[in-house]
């Protein structure tokens, strides 16, 4: 059940980022609230702001003084009727606040590493390989659907341990987290209840035949001498796959987007492939797939406005990484730009912990595709279909391969 | 010349590493680290620099 709205009448005072004209095509709306406001408002939700500049959200990110990260996904619950558990918080250490969040954050970093990630790209590459062998033959592939969308799953599968077998039982779990986001509590938690039982049963196989594997790692990991709650472990791999799958599936998605409508950027890259680490970063910068969320800890005046305890903060780094203040040319996608301080993966305490992964997963992904499909074009832009919510990237992208 | 990484503003973006990787390595938690010591050579320099301005924390710095 998917929630009747009323549609936004003016996006600085009514915002709300499910609004089709948001979903379509969010960066004008951002442009236009970092002229009039710049930290748009909305009662919807129970209230919320979104400050659309650079300044705005860098400050927002690292200020966990005045901001909590109890939870990170607005939903139409206003949060102080949750018993919000703390100070672990559902998904540590995404929900955790300091001082807890660096101790639960220190103990998954080093298996997020680039020492424990850079070793993981001779099987993203052959995974990618299998899967375009599938659409061997095709004129028109769904690279949404049909490529991006498999690749962060068995990736994260592998990492976790889970049987091979279960490739596709996964894959079907996960959309059910990752696409419950936008529903209500009570339906969410019903959702989780299959993944739940599916995780304990692999809890259980990984405490009776331990391996290396980042399940047996949470299992067998010590906060001061006391192993992780169970809650701590589940948690951590609901972040592990709500964090780590529709993210990356959404930025190879509009990378690919971008290259079938931009035939010079993706001749450029066949030509050079050496530019591909710069090309990642201005897609991260130009098609950042991930808002955030915080809740305002206290009432105060902050930016500017009147902000209420338990008001949500909707915390666009898309939107950052549009700010002409912080980029020049801002809504220009360039190629080859050498400076580029994006904030696709956040800012401070909370940057994404699986940034390396998912640049390698990007980055293999479109080298793959492209060396299987050095010319590709949209087969047809009408068909095309983004994703609603905080997490933002194409769900249907049929492509001319032939 | 010589380049630092504040470890208090660091926060493994993993920027420093992938553009200068003769000049910066990463630690068990993939936060950065400055490799080079002594001298820096021009070639070095100029990447160095370049990991300075993207560097979204602003953590990295080429000092005197």
């Amino acid at each position: 059940m998917t929630i009747e709205k009323t549609p936004v009448a003016d996006f600085a005072t009514d915002f709300d980022h499910t609004d089709p004209a948001w979903v379509a095509d969010p960066y004008p709306i951002w442009e236009d609230l970092r002229q009039r406001c710049p930290v748009a408002h909305t009662e919807r939700y129970g209230g919320a702001w979104f400050p659309a500049t650079h300044a705005g959200v860098t400050q927002i990110a690292k200020d966990t003084e005045n901001f909590t990260s109890r939870t990170v996904i607005m939903n139409d619950g206003r949060p102080d009727e949750l018993a919000l558990p703390s100070p672990i918080g559902v998904a540590p250490p995404i929900t955790s606040d300091p001082p807890f969040h660096q101790i639960a954050r220190k103990l998954i970093l080093p298996a997020f590493s680039p020492g424990a990630i850079n070793p993981l790209e001779p099987q993203v590459r052959s995974l990618c390989r299998s899967l375009l062998d599938r659409l061997e033959g095709r004129d028109v592939v769904e690279a949404s659907w049909e490529y991006a969308r498999l690749i962060p799953p068995s990736v994260i599968r592998q990492m976790l341990g889970f049987p091979e077998a279960d490739t596709d039982v996964f894959i079907d779990i996960v959309h059910t987290v990752t696409e419950s986001v936008d529903l209500p509590m009570d339906e969410r938690i019903a959702a989780f209840e299959p993944i739940e039982e599916y995780f304990v049963a692999q809890i259980e196989d990984h405490q009776a035949n331990p391996r290396d594997d980042l399940t047996t790692f949470l299992l067998n990991a010590e906060i001061d001498g006391q192993k992780l709650a169970v809650e701590h472990v589940f948690g951590t791999m609901i972040l592990i796959l709500v964090a780590g799958i529709d993210t990356t599936w959404s930025a190879i998605g509009s990378s690919l987007w971008h290259l079938a409508k931009n035939p010079s950027d993706l001749e450029r890259l066949v030509r050079e492939p050496d530019l591909m680490p710069v090309a990642i970063e201005e897609f991260l910068r130009f098609y950042a797939p991930v808002t955030m969320a915080r809740l305002v800890k206290h009432d105060m005046e902050y930016l500017g406005v009147a902000m209420k305890e338990y008001d949500w903060i909707l915390l666009g780094f898309p939107a950052a990484n549009r700010d002409p203040a912080a980029f020049p040319d801002a809504d220009r996608f360039v190629i080859d730009r050498a400076e580029n301080r994006h904030v696709a993966f956040g800012l401070g305490i909370h940057r994404c912990a699986g940034s390396n992964l998912a640049r390698l997963e990007l980055r293999v992904a479109l080298e793959e595709f492209i060396a299987r499909y050095p010319r590709f074009a949209l087969a047809d832009p009408d068909q095309v279909t983004w994703s609603q919510g905080q997490i933002r990237g194409p769900r249907r992208l049929p492509i001319r391969v032939g | 010349m010589r380049v630092v990484i504040d470890a208090d503003l660091c926060q493994g973006q993993g920027r420093c590493f992938s553009i200068a990787p003769s000049v910066f390595g990463f630690d068990e938690l993939g936060n950065g680290v400055v490799l080079a010591s002594g001298e820096l050579s021009e070639g070095e320099l100029e990447l160095a620099r370049l990991a300075v301005a993207n560097c979204p924390e602003h953590a990295v710095g080429v000092v005197e």
